[in-house]
């Protein structure tokens, strides 16, 4: 609306025109909310949704009450001072017949073994013994089942019954966290020497810091590089980052295996050298890690310096030179500072990726340099415990949220787009 | 970086060390891609040099097997589904959010670009849990729609930088001339956009066909895509002819890149300058 024309609305249509314009906006609001519902609905359905099922069921522990239902009632009541009465044994058995005879007893047994060892033979051991007894009409159930092993008559292993038998458990939290309840109920460290999880989150941490701080050392000269050359060499260096960063990061795996292995080329270059007089050992260890990890994140370095160094005035530095400034000092105090938003960026976006590595580790490295993921994984294909799955995941998610929390506030996010 | 005519000694050093300095990082950068390449034209078995002879004998190896043919077809399968979904949901989305403020804006554009931050083995572990209840595992509907979700912020972002450098005032001229809001968008909008959604487009396929966290949980030996067979290629019997795949693999990332480049020139071109890089 320009000033000529303003004078031409009347008063009382002005008022009509402000209703309009809000009417406009509120329309546009909903056409822009509505052209967003359809993404928005599929994400909610494939991915926050089973998300949150997954973290749900590092919890969840509903799965026991359908094996043995008669003894998550009754046991429940039981208040954990003496042991519990004739109705817990009743149930118990007639529970353990039945999974027997469901096939299920299996499951439980392995779900209770991982809380207290020694309970899955307990267990199988007493479900095979019941199944022959007519349960059901049995007189003192208690004395039957501690006649089949007194373990039976033992409170400690009730207490584990009756917490591994409600709905809800927190048992695999503890588990990732090197914790575990002891027989009173109370949560205390897991021994030392069983202690694993705690160490593979400080090793997940120090590794995705190495890589970052490596990629840092490296992507910061070949980004300054990049942006101070004649416009030909940049073409054709910014050519061959985005022909690697384009680069199937199995392919790289794969390369780095074959450069680092006992033949490789390294390995032979040093051997002929002189250098060394039988390969050593480059790869399927913690230095291959390091190697393959920097060279597949070092284009989400580099991208995001370039894209800041780029546009860098060269006349500060210059002023400073003309000051008196050395030119470490002038390139430290004048130069650096002006990159900092490219390296918060790059930073983050390594540190935050390489948290969550999987393949190369898994490819690269030898058992003592998996990080979080691979135990993710591990328990899923190996073991079979997705509950403890779930748990490590959660701690990956709250690991990786929280990195970026405390990071990502003092970054631009529009400076981490990449690629 | 011209070394200007009054530089000292010790700066002329310095600059053509760290001229030799960049160039070893360059070749660090290349040489795993230039070390696999000629391996795959060895003709003889071993998986390092010296090269007994040229040959194409793991190409042919590659092209006649039937579990690479497989896992090429799955791959293109799903890449191209997950792509046109990703692409499409994605585009609608980023006109949305240019559209207009609205509360709670900056927290639904962090919750659709979550794909991008979260840990894939989270994403894989989620869906593959999900997934069981419905038999949706080891089904292309489930792998489609996850690689879709994997894409699509991809899309969002290259989509939002072209929306952004758009002239709005297109727009409204083409309703003021009485266009429907739909004929604005076909007839006005997406040619000035297309470049951007193209490149969403490609990063989506290119994020479908180099994922395999997500294949490694949720499908089986079927639905099996080119880089899970390189994986398996990799931890069970490391053979010649995954050499072919590696370099056939290269070979597309040139392409892409080159694709890229291009849309990159002609949105500069169009929209005049701007922050996309790749």
């Amino acid at each position: 609306m320009t000033d000529a024309q303003a004078p031409a609305i009347p008063a009382a249509g002005g008022e009509q025109l402000k209703r309009r314009l809000q009417r406009a906006e509120r329309r546009k609001k909903i056409e822009a909310v509505s052209l967003i519902m359809p993404l928005l609905a599929v994400m909610i359905v494939f991915y926050f949704i089973p998300i949150a099922l997954m973290l749900y069921r590092s919890i969840d522990n509903t799965q026991m009450r359908q094996v043995m239902p008669r003894t998550a009632d009754v046991i429940a009541r039981w208040d954990g001072k003496d042991l519990p009465g004739e109705d817990v044994y009743k149930a118990a058995a007639q529970d353990m017949k039945e999974a027997r005879q469901k096939h299920t007893i299996a499951k439980a047994a392995r779900r209770l073994n991982f809380d207290k060892p020694g309970f899955s033979s307990l267990i199988s051991r007493t479900a095979r013994k019941v199944s022959k007894l007519d349960v059901d009409k049995c007189e003192n159930c208690k004395q039957t089942l501690i006649s089949i092993d007194k373990r039976w008559g033992e409170k400690p292993w009730w207490t584990v019954m009756q917490r591994g038998l409600k709905d809800h458990t927190l048992l695999y939290l503890l588990s990732a966290l090197d914790l575990r309840y002891d027989d009173n109920n109370h949560v205390v460290r897991v021994p030392e020497e069983q202690a694993i999880y705690m160490s593979i989150i400080a090793r997940t941490i120090y590794i995705s810091a190495s890589v970052t701080i490596l990629c840092l050392l490296l992507g910061f000269p070949i980004a300054y590089y990049l942006a101070t050359a004649t416009p030909r060499v940049r073409n054709l260096f910014m050519i061959v980052l985005l022909l690697v960063f384009w680069t199937s990061l199995l392919v790289r795996t794969l390369s780095w295996i074959l450069v680092l292995q006992d033949y490789g080329v390294v390995n032979s270059f040093l051997m002929w050298a002189g250098i060394t007089s039988k390969p050593i050992p480059l790869v399927f260890n913690r230095f291959g890690v390091y190697v393959a990890m920097t060279h597949v994140l070092l284009p989400f370095m580099v991208l995001p310096l370039y894209s800041v160094m780029r546009v860098i005035p060269k006349s500060y530095v210059r002023a400073a030179h003309s000051l008196g400034a050395t030119p470490l000092k002038a390139f430290w105090s004048v130069y650096v500072p002006q990159t900092l938003p490219g390296i918060g960026a790059g930073a983050l976006m390594v540190f935050i990726q390489a948290l969550g590595y999987y393949i190369t580790p898994a490819l690269v490295g030898g058992s003592r340099d998996q990080m979080i993921s691979y135990f993710v994984a591990f328990f899923v294909n190996e073991r079979v415990n997705w509950s403890m799955a779930s748990a490590l995941g959660l701690l990956l998610l709250v690991l990786t949220g929280t990195m970026y929390l405390i990071f990502g506030r003092k970054v631009n996010i529009a400076n981490m787009k990449m690629g | 970086m011209a070394l200007p005519p009054y530089a000292t000694t010790g700066q002329r050093i310095w600059h053509y060390a760290f001229k030799v300095i960049a160039i070893g990082l360059f070749i660090f950068l290349l040489f795993p891609l230039l070390t696999i390449i000629p391996l795959s034209f060895n003709s003889g078995e071993f998986l390092y040099y010296p090269l007994k002879g040229l040959s194409l004998r793991w190409y042919e190896a590659f092209f006649s097997s039937d579990e690479w043919w497989r896992a090429m077809k799955n791959s293109a399968i799903i890449g191209f589904f997950a792509t046109i979904l990703a692409t499409v949901l994605g585009t609608i989305a980023a006109v949305g959010i240019n559209r207009a403020d609205f509360p709670g804006k900056q927290v639904l554009l962090a919750l659709l670009i979550s794909p991008m931050m979260v840990p894939l083995v989270i994403t894989a572990l989620s869906l593959y849990l999900f997934y069981a209840r419905f038999g949706m595992n080891d089904t292309y509907i489930g792998l489609i729609l996850a690689h879709a979700i994997l894409g699509m912020p991809f899309v969002l972002i290259t989509v939002s930088a072209t929306l952004q450098s758009f002239n709005t005032n297109l727009i409204r001229a083409g309703a003021s001339l009485g266009a429907s809001p739909t004929k604005v968008f076909f007839d006005i909008i997406m040619p000035n956009i297309a470049p951007g959604i193209a490149s969403g487009a490609m990063f989506a396929f290119a994020t479908s066909l180099d994922e395999v966290v997500v294949v490694l949980f949720v499908a089986g030996p079927a639905h099996r895509t080119l880089p899970r067979q390189m994986f398996t290629g990799i931890r069970e019997q490391l053979s010649p002819t995954i050499l072919a795949a590696a370099t056939v693999l290269i070979v597309i990332a040139g392409l892409f890149m080159l694709v890229l480049e291009y849309l990159n020139r002609r949105n500069e071109k169009m929209v005049g300058p701007m922050e996309t890089k790749g």
